[in-house]
C-alpha cells in the first residue's frame, strides 16, 4: 500500500524528516510515537501534501502511484486522508456541503456517478451514528466554534465518510474524553477492513489498547529508529523514549 | 475645487439646457430648492480624480457620453410584457405571493398592472411628482441632502423627475418588506435622476428592498439620490440590489437622519454587472442613543468599478454604528471603500465600529480601501479595520486534503467570506435569494 524510502523533507530550510523509511501494508495499522518535535506531524503533512514542505530526497508510492508528484486534492482522491492534529475552523462553509463536495469530486475523479441527495443523506446518517457525531453540528460551519473534541470526532465523522485508503490520524486520541475516545477507536475499527491501513500518531498507549496495532514505531529527530509489536508502546509508556534517543 | 468644466463634458451643457426647459415650466412646491441646486452643481462642475473624494473613481467616462435627458412620462404595453417577463424570471425565487408589496418603475414611471402597492393604514406612498404638495412632504424634502459639497447630489436635486415618497405614520409598523424595482428599458444612451424619500415618525417600521432589473443597448446613467427621515424609536431596514446589465452606470448618495432610539440599517449589495457604480451613504446622528448599521457587500468581476464611499456623523451622546463592507475583486475589476467616521464634539460614548475587508480574487483585480476617522469626544470607543488579501491558505489546504479541487475550494471560501454579511439581511426570503445569487456567480468562476 505505502512504501516511504528514504524520505528526507525540509520546512522553511530547516531539515526536519532526515531519512524516513516505512512500509504499510492494506489491512495493517502501524502507531507512530516520539518525542515533541520529532516530525510526526510533518510527516503527516508531507504525505499529505502541505505546500511549505519541500521534499529533498526519497520517494512514497501509493500502490505504486508517485504522490509526491500530486497535488493535494489528487492525494485525497488516491486514498490519503489525514485527521488534523488541529483541524481548522471555516466559518461560512458548511460542514454538509463541504463533505457532499468533497466527496463528489473525489467520486467524479474514480469515474463513479455523485451519490443522490438521498443516498448522500443516508450514508451521512449512518456514519453519524458510526462515530457518535451529533447532527446539530453536522449543518454547523466546518469546526467553527467546535470544542477540541468535537473538532476530532468531526475528523473521524470526515473519515467515515470518505473511506479513505490510507488514513493517518494525528494525535486524534489528544483532547478527546475517555467515552470520545471509546466510540472513535469503535469507529475506526469497524472501519477497519482488508483494504484499507492506517496510521495513528499519538503519545499514548491507551488508544491502542482500544485499537490495537500491528506494528509501533518510534520516530525521533526525523526517522524511525526503532520498530516493533504493540508490547512496544507498553514499554514506551514505561520508560520514556530517552532509552532510545542516548546511544 | 477641481472639477471637469463644461469644455470636457458636453453633457455639462445638454444639461444646464434641459434645467432651463425644466424649470421654465416647473410650478411645484420644489422650484426654489431646484433653482439653488443648479447653481451649487454649476459651481462644483463634475468632479475630477484629483478631487480627493474621486481618486479613485474617473467618472470621464461617465460623463463624456451623450445620453437623452428627456424623462419618460409613459409606458406602453411592450414595455410592460417585457418588465413583467423580466421580473418572473429574476424574482421567481425571491418573495412569495404575499410576503411583500411591489411597486414597479420602468424608466422611473410607475407600473401600476405590475405593481402591488402597500395598502397598509398609515403607510402612504407616492410618485414623487404626486408628493411635492403634501405636508408630510415638504417638512423634510431637500433638507437632508447635502448638496453643497455634492455635484452629482446638487444635480439631481436640480432636475430630478422620478422617484417614490413613502411615509410612515406614528407607530405603524409595515412589516411586509416593499420591494421596489427599478426597471430600465431602453435602445438608447439614457441618463436618468430618480429621487426617493422616506419619512417614518416616531416608532414606525418600514422594510424596503431596491432592485434593478434592465435590459439596456446602450449606456444608462442613473444618478439617484434619496433622503431618510427617522423620528425617535423608528426602525428601518433599507436594502439596495444593485445587479443589473453591464451598460447601466450608476452613481447615487443616500443621506439619512435619525432622532433618538432610532435604528437604521442599510444593506449595499453590488453583484457582478453594473459598469460603474458609485455608491455615497451618509448617516446623522442627529440625537442620543441612535443605532445604525452599514452592510455592504461587493461581488465584481469583468471590467467593474465599483466603489463606496460612507460617512457616519457621531453628533450626540451614545450612539453605536457599526459597519461591515466587505468585498470580492475578481477579474479585471476594481473596487474602492472609503469609509468616514466623524465623531463630533458633544457625541460623548459614541461606540463607531468600521470594518472592510477584502479578497483579491485574480492578479488583474484591484483594491482601494481606506478608513478615515476624525474624532473630536474623548471619551468614545472607535475602532476600525481594513484588510486586502487572499484567500486563507491553512483552509484552503484543508479543503484540498479532502479531495476538494482548488477551484472549488476557493469558490467554498469566497461564498463563506461574503456569506458572513449575507447573513445580516433579516428577511430571510432575501437572504436565501442573494445567497443564491453569490453562490451562481461564484460557480460560473
Ligand atoms: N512552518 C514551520 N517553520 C519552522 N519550523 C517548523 C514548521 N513546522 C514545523 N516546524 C518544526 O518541525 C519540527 C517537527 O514538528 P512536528 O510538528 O512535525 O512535530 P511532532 O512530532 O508532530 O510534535 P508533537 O508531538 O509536539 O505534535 C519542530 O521542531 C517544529 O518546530
Ligand atoms: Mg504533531
Amino acid at each position: 500500500m505505502l512504501s516511504i524510502k528514504n524520505l528526507h523533507a525540509s520546512v522553511e530550510d530547516k531539515e526536519i524528516l532526515k531519512g524516513l523509511n516505512l512500509e504499510v501494508k492494506a489491512g495493517e495499522v502501524h502507531a507512530i510515537m516520539g518525542p515533541n518535535g520529532a516530525g510526526k506531524s510533518s510527516l503527516a503533512s508531507v504525505l499529505a501534501g502541505r505546500e511549505n514542505y519541500e521534499v529533498t530526497e526519497g520517494t512514497v508510492t501509493l500502490d505504486g502511484t508517485d504522490i509526491l508528484e500530486l497535488a493535494p486534492e489528487d492525494r485525497a482522491r488516491e486514498g490519503v486522508f489525514l485527521a488534523f492534529q488541529y483541524p481548522i475552523e471555516i466559518p461560512g462553509v458548511s460542514n454538509i456541503n463541504f463533505l457532499k463536495t468533497a466527496m463528489n469530486e473525489i467520486r467524479t475523479y474514480r469515474g463513479e456517478a455523485p451519490l443522490t441527495a438521498k443516498e448522500f443523506l443516508q450514508r451521512s446518517r449512518e456514519k453519524q451514528e458510526l462515530v457518535e457525531f451529533d447532527a446539530k453540528l453536522v449543518n454547523r460551519s466546518l469546526n467553527e466554534g467546535f470544542s477540541g473534541g468535537e473538532k476530532k470526532r468531526n475528523e473521524i465523522f470526515q473519515l467515515a465518510m470518505l473511506e479513505p485508503k490510507l488514513a493517518i490520524l494525528d494525535e486524534t486520541d489528544s483532547g478527546l474524553d475517555i467515552d470520545a475516545l471509546r466510540i472513535v477507536s469503535r469507529g475506526v475499527n469497524k472501519l477497519r477492513s482488508e483494504n484499507n491501513a492506517f496510521i495513528l500518531i499519538t503519545h499514548y498507549q491507551r488508544l491502542l489498547d482500544y485499537i490495537v496495532p500491528d506494528f509501533v514505531h518510534v520516530l525521533a529527530d526525523g526517522k524511525i529508529i526503532k520498530t516493533g509489536g504493540k508490547e512496544l508502546a507498553l514499554e514506551l509508556e514505561e520508560k520514556g523514549y530517552d532509552w532510545l534517543t542516548k546511544n | 475645487m477641481t472639477s471637469i468644466k463644461q469644455l470636457e463634458s458636453p453633457l455639462f451643457e445638454s444639461l444646464a439646457a434641459q434645467y432651463d426647459m425644466l424649470i421654465l415650466q416647473n410650478q411645484d412646491s420644489t422650484k426654489a430648492y431646484r433653482t439653488e441646486a443648479m447653481e451649487a452643481f454649476r459651481k462644483l462642475g463634475f468632479p475630477s480624480i484629483k478631487n480627493e473624494e474621486w481618486r479613485f473613481t474617473n467618472i470621464l467616462p461617465v460623463v463624456k457620453t451623450s445620453y437623452e435627458l428627456t424623462a419618460a412620462t409613459t409606458i406602453d404595453a411592450e414595455q410592460i410584457n417585457k418588465a413583467k417577463a423580466l421580473i418572473e424570471n429574476t424574482y421567481r425565487n425571491l418573495f412569495a405571493e404575499d410576503e411583500a408589496d411591489r411597486v414597479v418603475l420602468i424608466n422611473g414611471v410607475i407600473a401600476d398592472s405590475l405593481s402591488k402597492l402597500p395598502e397598509q393604514k398609515g403607510l402612504h406612498f407616492s410618485e414623487i411628482k404626486e408628493a411635492t404638495e403634501q405636508a408630510g412632504f415638504q417638512d423634510h424634502f431637500g433638507k437632508i441632502l447635502n448638496i453643497k459639497d455634492n455635484a452629482f447630489a446638487a444635480l439631481n436635486s436640480a432636475m430630478f423627475q422620478d422617484g417614490v415618497f413613502i411615509a410612515v405614520e406614528k407607530n405603524v409598523v409595515v412589516e411586509k418588506p416593499i420591494h421596489v424595482i427599478k426597471v430600465i428599458l431602453s435602445g438608447q444612451a439614457m441618463m436618468q435622476q430618480s429621487r426617493d424619500l422616506f419619512v417614518l415618525d416616531q416608532n414606525a417600521e418600514l422594510n424596503v428592498v431596491e432592485s434593478y432589473l434592465t435590459d439596456i443597448a446602450q449606456p444608462v446613467f442613473l444618478n439617484a439620490a434619496a433622503e431618510v427621515v427617522l423620528a425617535e424609536n423608528a426602525k428601518f431596514n433599507h436594502y439596495d440590489l444593485q445587479k443589473a446589465d453591464a451598460h447601466l452606470r450608476i452613481i447615487q448618495r443616500t443621506e439619512a437622519a435619525q432622532q433618538k432610539h432610532s435604528n437604521y440599517s442599510n444593506y449595499t449589495f453590488t453583484l457582478p454587472g453594473a459598469g460603474f457604480v458609485r455608491n455615497n451613504l451618509a448617516l446623522h446622528l442627529n440625537d442620543v442613543d441612535i443605532e445604525s448599521h452599514l452592510y455592504g457587500l461587493y461581488l465584481t468581476a469583468d471590467s467593474q468599478l465599483v466603489d463606496n464611499h460612507t460617512e457616519v456623523h457621531h453628533k450626540m451622546p451614545r450612539g453605536e454604528s457599526n459597519q461591515l463592507y466587505k468585498g470580492i475583486i475578481m477579474d479585471k475589476s476594481k473596487a474602492v471603500f472609503n469609509g468616514k467616521i466623524f465623531v463630533y464634539e458633544d457625541a460623548q460614548k459614541t461606540n463607531a465600529f468600521q470594518q472592510s475587508n477584502n479578497v483579491l480574487f485574480s492578479e488583474q483585480a484591484t483594491v482601494n480601501a481606506k478608513p478615515q476617522l476624525e474624532i473630536f469626544a474623548d471619551d468614545v470607543k472607535c475602532s476600525h479595520g481594513t484588510t486586502i488579501g487572499q484567500l486563507n491558505k491553512e483552509a484552503l489546504f484543508y479543503l484540498k486534503s479532502r479531495g476538494i479541487g482548488e477551484n472549488q475550494a476557493k469558490q467554498l471560501m469566497v461564498k463563506a467570506f461574503a456569506f458572513d454579511v449575507a447573513e445580516k439581511i433579516k428577511i430571510p426570503a432575501l437572504k436565501n435569494y442573494v445567497e443564491t445569487l453569490i453562490e451562481a456567480e461564484m460557480e460560473n468562476r
